[in-house]
């Protein structure tokens, strides 16, 4: 048997994954490191980083640094490896409860920062890892094991958000759209700044199988059936983007990086060249604040 | 402790304990502000990037631990501060420092809790949240200082032995510590040469190697592979708990008074609530009563062995500011001693130690409770 063309750049003693028969994790597993192989970047130069869930645990396959850490917080963990590290490529591996729900502050505000982190959030409209429970992404109207009666609560479009909160580069694919997505993440890799990168994946055991599409063809039939293109969408009214599944990139700006911006301050203060709020900070007036 | 040579300033303790951090190296800072923990932030803003150290304000505390460990793991000598409702928020990354050995100093400042409890006042009633407010049961290594001295002193400590046993450290320092101002001897560079080097060489980054080291919070192997073997995970367990156990001579940090060999009371206390218990200590020396004092410094590991070996008394006082908690513990360890009473003050007055005298002369004589609650 002819051995995958990017097995080499994973644990082989860690194989076979935990992922299911049909999860999509694999695809943008595959779509990542093809648009590193392409790139010619350096393994030894990126740190993985990885959250709490399913998509959480691709680090962990990587035959690189990988780091997996506690629920919703891989981009904070991650801010504080590149601040200390700017020269080593960052990218993270995030779900949409893991990066939407109980870490959407570090989501928005690493975006705000504009840290040059790669966010790769793998949307499967559902938390998986903990067996199928609504997220902040399911649509209405989705059954799920927390939504028995059908979810009745709105739904985020995390890039818009992203987007809105300060990323110089947003995009959203499927995972069907493999092309497309390696090409998104090839610009990623290359940007400065903060980017994110969600892929509307399949999870045929937590999503699918209770919302009678139980296998991962029908849950991209579903996603394909819905998908506009951002182009499109932009000429379309609000009544008819409901229920789509706009696809294609949000944005693509330039911006001062944290890092960098924060290089320029050391460098700056070493010369003297910045000024300081105060140089002698008054104690006494601060204890009276206090 | 030892005495450095160096100038003398005069400071509070949230200003030695970044004095203290900076000596050791410090150049990763994460944070979030609170009372009574924010000029440690805010100096921290100020100084770290005049040394080419990185600052970062989190948008939480969660955010901040998980910050800091994650440049530890690329090689910062990582540092965060906070105060009892920004450490209740740090406990679930406190874990998975302990679970994945991750080097780090954590500074909380107690106040008055539970809950936004008293911002602007001292207690010491993070005590037990400090030891068992992560799930699971980590070991970890906690000081408490009693001056503004110690703050400076111990915050080097702190990042000697955390880099030492590859752990979380924690300073717990209160409300009365850092707003207080003494006079501190800051020491040369070239006194803390050697620790600074000692700390340098203990303190290698795992990322950025080039060696592809993966980590984890999940229970692993030596690999650092996910496994749910039961023999690996009370293998790790084991080897976690024991790192520290089994060294608590180079941890364990305790002061030790007494007017002669045997007592008739023995006072323990730490942190601030050990300046007053000190005094009242002095008072009742003078007075000819045949008492001890002890100061915990290292309050985790709990110096369970070292208290059964030196208390000579048939009565131990346990002077606290919080309705009990270490006093639990100085319980547990001194079975055979009858009576062991605890003495707490809560709201934010400090105990004065004349009050305290007068206590501790009840108890000698027989009266004083269970507990006297100031
Ligand atoms: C603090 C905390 N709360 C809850 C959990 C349980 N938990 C683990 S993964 C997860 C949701 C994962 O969903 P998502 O982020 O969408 O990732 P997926 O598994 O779908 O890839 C939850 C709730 C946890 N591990 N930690
Ligand atoms: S539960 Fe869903 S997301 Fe998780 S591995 Fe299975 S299919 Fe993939």
């Amino acid at each position: 048997m002819r051995s995958h063309p990017m097995r080499k750049y994973l644990r082989e003693d860690r194989l076979p994954t935990i992922f299911c028969p049909g999860c999509g994790n694999g695809i943008i597993l595959g779509a990542v490191l093809r648009a590193i192989d392409e790139l010619k970047l350096d393994m030894n130069k990126i740190v993985f980083v990885g959250g709490i869930g399913c998509s959480g645990r691709i680090p962990g396959y990587i035959k690189a640094d990988s780091l997996h850490t506690t629920h919703g917080r891989a981009l904070a963990f991650a801010t504080g490896i590149k601040l200390y590290r700017p020269d080593l490529m960052v990218i993270v591996f995030t779900g949409d409860g893991d990066s939407g729900a109980i870490g959407l502050g570090h989501l928005i505000h690493a975006a705000r920062r504009n840290i040059d982190i790669k966010t790769i959030c793998i949307n499967n409209l559902n938390y998986g890892l903990t067996g199928g429970q609504f997220s902040p992404t399911t649509p209405i109207g989705a059954y799920t094991y927390t939504s028995p009666y059908g979810n009745i609560e709105g739904f985020f479009d995390l890039c818009e958000l992203v987007a809105s909160a300060g990323a110089v580069y947003v995009a959203r694919w499927t995972v069907r759209r493999v092309r497309q997505l390696i090409m998104s993440l090839k610009k990623a890799f290359v940007k400065r700044g903060f980017c994110y990168i969600e892929v509307v994946s399949p999870c045929p055991t937590g999503f699918g199988r209770r919302n009678d599409m139980p296998t991962s063809i029908d849950l991209i039939r579903f996603f394909e059936e819905r998908v506009v293109h951002i182009k499109k969408a932009k000429r379309m009214s609000k009544e008819e983007i409901r229920g789509k599944l706009v696809i294609g990139e949000f944005i693509d700006v330039e911006k001062p990086e944290f890092c960098e911006e924060y290089h320029k301050l050391i460098r700056g203060v070493e010369r003297g060249e910045i000024k300081v709020l105060r140089p002698h900070l008054d104690w006494l007036e601060l204890e009276m604040r206090a | 402790m030892r005495m450095w040579k160096g100038r003398v300033d005069f400071m509070q303790g949230n200003e030695a304990v970044v004095e203290g951090a900076l000596l050791a190296g410090c150049d990763f800072f994460a944070g979030y502000p609170i009372t009574p923990a924010s000029e440690i932030v805010e100096l921290m803003a100020l100084k770290l990037p005049k040394r080419g150290g990185k600052f970062v304000q989190m948008e939480d505390e969660m955010g901040s631990l998980a910050a800091a460990i994650g440049a530890s793991l690329v090689g910062a000598k990582a540092m965060t501060a906070t105060s009892g409702p920004g450490f209740s928020l740090m406990q679930e990354n406190l874990g998975f420092a302990i679970m994945c050995e991750v080097p780090v100093v954590i500074v909380d400042v107690m106040r008055g809790g539970p809950s936004t409890g008293q911002p602007t006042l001292h207690s010491q009633g993070d005590v037990m949240q400090a030891r068992w407010g992560h799930h699971g049961d980590g070991e970890l290594i906690v000081y408490a200082p009693w001056s503004v001295q110690e703050c400076l002193n111990l915050t080097m400590e702190a990042f000697r032995k955390a880099t030492k046993y590859k752990t979380p450290v924690i300073l717990l320092s209160d409300a009365i510590i850092a707003h207080m101002r003494e006079n501190v001897v800051v020491p040369d560079e070239e006194e803390v040469e050697l620790i600074r080097e000692e700390i340098e060489r203990s303190h290698k980054p795992i990322f950025g190697r080039g060696t592809s080291v993966h980590v984890t919070g999940l229970a692993h192997d030596e690999r650092g592979y996910p496994s749910d073997d039961p023999n690996v995970y009370r293998k790790l367990l084991g080897r976690l708990r024991s790192k520290i156990l089994d060294n608590i001579d180079d941890i364990i940090m305790l002061k030790y008074e007494k007017t002669c060999e045997q007592q008739d009371l023995t006072i323990i206390s730490y942190g601030s609530s050990a300046r007053a218990a000190k005094e009242a200590y002095i008072k009742l020396k003078e007075e000819g009563i045949r008492v001890g004092f002890i100061r915990l410094i290292t309050l985790w590991p709990f110096p369970e062995d070292l208290l059964r070996n030196v208390i000579n008394s048939d009565k131990v006082m346990v002077v606290e500011y919080n309705q009990g908690q270490i006093y639990h513990f100085v319980k547990a360890a001194l079975r055979d001693v009858s009576d062991i009473i605890l003495v707490s003050k809560i709201g934010g007055e400090p105990f004065t130690p004349s009050e305290l005298k007068i206590v501790a002369k009840k108890i000698i004589k027989g009266d004083g409770g269970c507990e006297v609650i100031l």
